[in-house]
């Protein structure tokens, strides 16, 4: 198939269409909303579920209702609209149901902007709703990447009965940029075991998410734990450039990798040792990948659109082998290159004064 | 010679299972009218049942069919996303007043506006049964709650919801009716209002809900018997009886 010229939304929402998306439920939210447009005329289209919900609250129960029938099912949103949905994410966990929610993020916290942002990491990756469980999230940097984690969201979302959320920042919602669709697949007619369908000739089914004994409770979080393991083995992902040789490690996902790369780029061609480590999981941080660059790295450099997040777990994973330092910006301002730049003299100038940094963070170009 | 015929029995589509609900709750009566209507019209197989939060969460373990339990108050949601992937299949929730006239007002309100294709069926005991007796949305004025220990008060806590009326109002809404489970006569008009419900969605008409007025004599402070009194002295004069809207009666065309 060729390349197109596509908007990250649309491009989100044809991908989930072409991976078999059965039912959509949505509630208009910038910068999220081309999304659920672009559902409203396509689903119908193709004789597939559409709801424009009252509210996050519905569209995530409905998203629980259409999940309990073993159906591929998606919604989308933004952070106040997550935040309203977490008590639905919890349930969806507690229940181990498979279903797809994409947050394009926006600036907080309140009202806060429409801005690209990625203060709601946090949100995602450690506080989803209430209750022991953390869901699989996936963070693009480009709109080809977006398309192709969406259909990874399906799949594992069906593989671990889980919970998937694709994380977007906004600017990547909204760009436009060449990417190439994936062909229609094969939605399947075989049902999930567990699926709920009418109790005909076999019996009865239940699906909920109430334990009362502690015990059974216990049990339950155990295998939801047990299962977070196994992902945890099995499913880091991550992308990096010029991590061979590199000693200063600038850290960053979704589109602030994308300007990291620039400042990684120009630092390379200063003849710095700088190298770039993108996690695509963000839950599971790559964390395996995180520690086998430092015995070599010397520091880190963490770059967000936020207050500073996904650091701590970095911090977490290095854990006190090097330094880890941090760079951000909030509320939607836009991240440069130029200051992504700075702040990386800025963490060898710091490690040099701090004395452990004799050795030069320079090579030679080759 | 004597022949012995059986004129009354469990049906089966209700399960074995001793329930957990306390002596004189009307919730038994609810279970077994529910579980007759879906043996009499042949759907328990096809049937799926959104259970609440309240005191009725257990549903699943008395009706013989497939059921998923909802978050409070949101059930009317969970079902329009089954039904809406299942449009074969008979779809319902079962609901108290906490559960669907505080927290799942917008919820209900929206699926009846929208002309869900499901059936909700109401359970109000003008109290919070299961968190132990709380006012409801539905306690009428004077009574006494453990939230409303001097009786509710419309200047601090206002005046019941009268749901049937409201849900009425949408034009989604097929079939709405209240009923009383406090006497015989009433609870035979509950079994037929429920029938028609299901009949509804069968039919593909629309929307429809019944609600049920229950007792809760735990929380109520009274005996079995006098809560059956106090239904009809306190109760029914809120939330009279009747049939609200019922679409292919007054031949109102969708
Ligand atoms: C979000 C949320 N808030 C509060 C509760 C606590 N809670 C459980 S049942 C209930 C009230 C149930 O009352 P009702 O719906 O009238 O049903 P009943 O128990 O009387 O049958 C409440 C408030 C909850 N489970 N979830």
């Amino acid at each position: 198939m060729a390349r197109e010229l596509l908007k990250g939304n649309e491009a989100i929402a044809e991908a989930a269409v072409r991976a078999g998306l059965d039912a959509y439920f949505g509630y208009p939210i910038t910068p999220q909303t081309e999304l659920l447009e672009y559902l409203a005329r396509r689903m119908p289209e193709l004789g597939r579920a559409f709801v424009q919900a009252e509210s996050e609250v519905a569209a995530i129960n409905m998203v629980f209702g259409a999940a309990c029938a073993g159906k591929r099912v998606m919604t989308s949103s933004s952070g106040p609209g997550m935040s309203l949905m977490q008590e639905g994410l919890s349930y969806i966990a507690g229940a181990e149901l498979p279903a797809v929610v994409v947050d394009v993020m926006r600036g907080g916290p309140g009202l806060g902007n429409i801005a690209a942002c990625q203060s709601d990491y946090f949100q995602v990756t450690r506080s989803a709703g209430h209750g022991d469980f953390r869901p699989l999230v996936l963070a693009p940097a480009t709109v080809q990447e977006a398309i192709d984690l969406t259909q990874l969201a399906f799949d594992l979302a069906e593989r671990y009965r889980m919970l998937v959320i694709l994380l977007v920042d906004g600017n990547l919602g909204q760009m436009m940029e060449p990417a190439e669709l994936p062909p229609f697949r094969d939605q399947g007619s075989v049902t999930a075991p567990w699926a709920l369908s009418g109790a005909e000739g076999r019996a009865a089914r239940l699906i909920t998410s109430i334990y009362l004994q502690p015990e059974a409770l216990e049990r339950h979080n155990l295998a939801l734990q047990a299962k977070l393991t196994v992902i945890a083995e099995r499913e880091q992902r991550s992308a990096g450039m010029w991590l061979e040789d590199a000693e200063l490690v600038v850290v960053a996902f979704g589109s602030a990798a994308r300007v990291a790369q620039n400042a990684v780029e120009a630092a390379r061609a200063r003849g710095l040792a700088a190298g770039l480590f993108r996690p695509i999981t963000l839950s599971p941080l790559p964390v395996r990948h995180l520690a086998r660059l430092s015995p070599r790295a010397r520091a880190f450099l963490v770059i967000e659109m936020n207050a500073g997040q996904m650091v701590d777990d970095v911090r977490l994973a290095i854990a006190g082998r090097a330094p880890v330092r941090f760079h951000g910006r909030m509320g939607g301002v836009e991240l440069l290159p130029d200051e992504v730049l700075q702040a990386m003299h800025h963490t060898i100038g710091d490690i040099r004064v701090s004395g452990n940094g004799s050795r030069s963070f320079h090579r030679e170009v080759r | 010679m004597t022949v012995e015929q059986c004129v009354y029995e469990r049906p089966a589509a209700l399960t074995a299972a001793h329930t957990h609900y306390c002596p004189g709750c009307t919730h038994g009566i609810a279970h077994r009218l529910t579980a007759e209507v879906l043996q009499e019209l042949d759907v328990l197989g096809r049937a799926v049942g959104v259970a609440s939060v309240g005191c009725s969460v257990f549903i699943y373990n008395y009706i013989a069919c497939d059921f998923v339990s909802a978050a409070h108050g949101r059930a009317p949601a969970v079902a329009t996303g089954l039904k809406r992937v299942l449009p074969d299949r008979v779809i319902f929730t079962y609901q108290g007043d906490g559960d669907l006239a505080s927290i799942g007002l917008a919820e209900v309100l929206h699926a009846a506006a929208r002309g869900e294709q499901i059936t909700v069926i109401f359970i109000n005991n003008a109290i919070y049964g299961m968190t132990g007796g709380q006012l409801a949305p539905t306690s009428p004025v004077g009574m006494v709650t453990s939230s409303s220990p001097g009786g509710r008060d419309p200047h601090l806590a206002g005046y019941p919801v009268r749901v049937c009326e409201l849900v009425a109002q949408m034009e989604g809404a097929a079939y709405v009716a209240r009923r009383s489970l406090h006497d015989p006569a009433e609870i035979r008009k509950a079994k037929k209002a429920l029938r028609t419900a299901f009949e509804c969605q069968l039919a593909g008409r629309g929307f429809a809900l019944v609600e049920l007025l229950s007792t809760c004599p735990t929380n109520w402070g009274m005996t079995p018997e006098q809560s059956l009194r106090w239904i009809e002295e306190r109760m029914l004069p809120v939330f009279p009886p009747g049939e609200f809207r019922n679409v292919a009666a007054s031949n109102v065309q969708r």
